[in-house]
């Protein structure tokens, strides 16, 4: 059965609210209005205004209740409109949900969870449009994870409601509309592994969320030319499966990293570095990073996509990796 | 992080062929332990490290042929995270010749030019010393021309059987070899002067004969375990020829670590070391002196013994030679020979009396030490010897 | 009663003896009167270890003044023989 990405966010959300009384969704627009990215249509008035809360435009304020809330013992889902606007809450997230499991010696739990879009290609100019999901990967006591398909959509959201610790969901803004296979029962789905989307034995290419359908069609293209590329969907950024990664460079020899941030201090910088560390003998070729042009996200159609990573400079990378 | 690298065991070596390792990755390791068996052109060589930790990585594999001062294993010392830093100058297999290439030690292991490094990706390097083929002719056709696993393995399939350890007869040649070269490097560079004296065995003899007496049979003494004993007690006295040439000017030993020459019934020498001989009793020093007789001739040497001689004590006297001329073992700096012990006519106390005696020559480097410093070596070798119980 | 080993045998672990010391020497073609020494090439430690090796074989007491009776193959058998009685 093919759903929208849309669909199956919304999808898991409504099934989180109807077995559990203590999930409730909270964020600004969620009830009347449906949700930005329309994830929460009509919930409003399936589930009442108790469990669907608009919120004022205070991303701190909200982001800081439903942390309260799950200290408290509810199961809150917070979303957050994009992630640019959820450094408001960054004081929140970094030394409250991150450290209070920590600091109050185990004493307290918060289970948290927090979606938000993030990522570009949609026009909406750099304060809409910038990826940083790889910054929340650097803050130890949270869980991070950027489901690419519809499946993990939706089910990452269910396993994350049953983690004990805050768990926050990068949704690629561009995905919201693309349309996908939901695998049939889908219960809970796995929120410690990445998954191989392309066997291959020529190359690695590890991405994931929106970069993993350009990276795939990047396969594609190199296939027609005998190279027969490995596409790793990193699927958590924290804690990272190092061993699928390792394991796919083992047999390669060759990793491409994409990786819709900026080169800079980047996710990618990242993976590299763990490759470097322990599989550097495996190597045949240096890693190489496909990332954005380090400028803030541009607005002109044609500016935008030439600053992000695209099929068409991964095929390049490629190329030139190969010789 | 403490690099294991392929030691000189003597001036004359080059490279050295790993026989076996004697430890593993992850195993505990105590500086002195036998880490690797090593295949020289003189013998099989067990050699010690010089570090105390945990084998991180052992970069080479039996049958390659490494390079002297070439990093052959990693040891993570005591309180080091485990870490792998990339290093300069890893093991790669050099090419299998069968023209061995002598060169003169430098002294230390050469490096390549900063701009000359081979450009090879990291997972070729390692298929390539598992291959045993020297990357370093192949042309690369990876990015920037550099040689990729593909390079490697069309190289490999190229490659004929690549030969790993030397026959018996192969080895009596190379050894040949390089005996030729430190010999020649000796007599090019060394400037070489003799001097000998007759001594006087008759004290010295009737001591040994008294004593053996004592002693069972497993225990007894050889007349040249008296005669190491005597040159590095010596060697006190005149501490100039006890000592080794590095980059043009002689470093003193504060050890000695007597050199001893032994040969090889299929012919040629070594000389390893009796550490510490002028503070070894006779009786500790005899028993050195056998096991390192036996396991030179089973050829399992340790590495220290072929790379810590200051001195070398060479008897020729078994042969019915009377007078040794020696040529100097480079970087040492001087030889001390002992020829037959033969009854001669004596003139003691004014009478023409037989007595035992033996030529000891010194041959020693005249950039280091002169006559005079030399003739009171053997003046003291002379008056040592009349005191064998002091010994 | 202990046979007595006969001197074939004795000869037999003296050759063998030496062949430790001299793996590569022909002992059949040794001169069963000639000295090991100028025969064997065998130096004062070679001669010395083989001594050793008679004494701990034959349970002979060797004094350093009955080395020159153990220099040849037949030497060597009557000096056993002669412990023996």
């Amino acid at each position: 059965m093919n759903i929208t990405y849309r669909e199956a966010v919304r999808s898991g959300m409504r099934e989180a609210l109807q077995r559990d009384p203590r999930v409730f969704l909270m964020g600004e627009d969620v009830g009347r209005y449906g949700g930005t990215y329309a994830c929460s249509k009509g919930f409003l008035d399936e589930f009442g205004p108790e469990r669907i809360r608009d919120t004022p435009l205070s991303e701190s304020t909200f982001v800081g209740a439903g942390i309260g809330a799950a200290l408290g013992g509810m199961r809150p889902i917070v979303e957050v409109m994009t992630v640019n606007f959820s450094l408001l809450a960054l004081d929140q997230i970094m030394n409250n949900a991150a450290t209070l499991r920590h600091m109050s010696g185990g004493q307290f739990s918060v289970p948290l969870v927090v979606r938000m879009a993030t990522g570009a290609g949609r026009q909406v100019a750099a304060q809409h449009s910038h990826s940083l999901e790889g910054w929340y990967a650097h803050i130890p006591g949270i869980t991070v994870l950027t489901p690419a398909t519809v499946t993990d959509a939706r089910g990452m959201l269910l396993t994350a409601l049953e983690q004990p610790d805050p768990v926050f969901i990068f949704e690629h803004a561009y995905l919201y509309a693309m349309e996908g296979p939901l695998e049939t029962n889908p219960v809970a789905v796995d929120i410690s592994h990445a998954a191989v989307r392309r066997p291959g034995k020529d190359m690695s290419l590890l991405t994931f969320g929106g970069s993993l359908w350009k990276t795939l069609a990047a396969a594609a293209r190199l296939a027609q030319e005998g190279i027969e590329a490995e596409v790793v969907d990193l699927r958590i950024l924290r804690p990272l499966d190092r061993d699928t990664i390792l394991s796919s460079v083992r047999k390669t020899h060759r990793a491409v990293v994409i990786d819709e941030a900026w080169r800079t201090g980047s996710f990618a910088a990242e993976v590299s570095a763990v490759i470097m560390e322990q599989a550097f003998y495996e190597l045949d070729a240096p890693v190489v990073r496909v990332c954005s042009e380090e400028v803030p996200i541009p607005y002109p159609k044609h500016l935008e996509e030439a600053a992000l990573p695209s099929a068409e400079k991964i095929v390049r990378a490629v190329r030139r990796l190969l010789g | 992080m403490a690099d294991f690298v392929m030691p000189t065991l003597g001036a004359d070596m080059t490279e050295g062929t790993l026989v076996q390792w004697k430890k593993r990755v992850g195993e505990r390791v105590t500086k002195g332990d036998i880490i690797a068996e090593v295949d020289t052109d003189k013998a099989a060589i067990e050699v010690e490290c010089h570090a105390t930790g945990i084998i991180e990585r052992l970069l080479a594999k039996p049958g390659d042929k490494i390079p002297v001062g070439t990093v052959m294993a990693v040891i993570r010392e005591e309180g080091q995270p485990a870490a792998a830093p990339s290093r300069p100058q890893l093991f790669t297999p050099q090419p299998v010749s069968t023209q061995p290439v002598l060169q003169p030690d430098t002294g230390t292991a050469a490096s390549p030019l900063p701009g000359s490094r081979l450009r090879i990706s990291p997972a070729a390097r390692t298929l390539a010393a598992e291959r045993g083929i020297d990357p370093t002719g192949l042309r690369g056709t990876g990015p920037e021309g550099a040689i990729t696993l593909d390079d490697i393995t069309r190289a490999a399939k190229g490659a004929v059987g690549v030969a790993t350890s030397a026959n018996a007869a192969d080895r009596q040649a190379r050894m040949r070899q390089t005996i030729a070269a430190a010999m020649a490097r000796s007599k090019r560079e060394i400037p070489h002067y003799y001097l000998s004296t007759t001594i006087d065995l008759s004290r010295a003899l009737a001591w040994l004969t008294a004593e053996n007496g004592r002693r069972p049979v497993t225990e007894r003494l050889l007349v040249s375990v008296l005669f190491i004993k005597a040159v590095a007690l010596a060697l006190r006295q005149v501490p100039e020829l006890n000592a080794l040439w590095k980059e043009g000017e002689a470093v003193r030993s504060e050890r000695i670590h007597i050199g001893t020459a032994i040969s090889l019934r299929q012919g040629g020498l070594v000389a390893p070391a009796l550490h510490d001989a002028d503070r070894a009793g006779l009786s500790e020093l005899m028993q050195r002196f056998q096991d390192l007789v036996k396991r030179t001739r089973a050829g399992s040497l340790r590495s220290s013994e072929l790379s810590d001689p200051t001195i070398t004590v060479t008897s020729l006297g078994e042969q019915g030679v009377e007078t040794v001329f020696g040529v100097i073992y480079p970087p040492q700096v001087a030889l001390v020979g002992f020829g037959k012990v033969v009854e001669r006519p004596w003139v003691a106390d004014g009478l023409v009396v037989p007595r035992p005696v033996v030529t000891a020559s010194l041959s020693a480097d005249h950039r280091v030490s002169d006559g005079h410093r030399g003739g009171l070596f053997l003046a003291e070798l002379d008056r040592l010897l009349q005191e064998p119980h002091a010994l | 009663m202990t046979p007595t080993p006969s001197d074939a045998d004795t000869r037999a672990q003296i050759l063998r003896l030496l062949g430790e010391i001299a793996p590569e020497a022909d002992l059949a073609a040794l001169n069963p009167d000639v000295s090991f020494r100028d025969q064997l090439d065998l130096d004062s430690m070679d001669f010395l270890n083989f001594v050793v090796a008679l004494h701990n074989t034959f349970h002979i007491e060797i004094p350093e003044s009955d080395y020159p009776k153990y220099l040849t193959l037949n030497g060597c058998a009557a000096q056993v023989a002669a412990s023996r009685t």
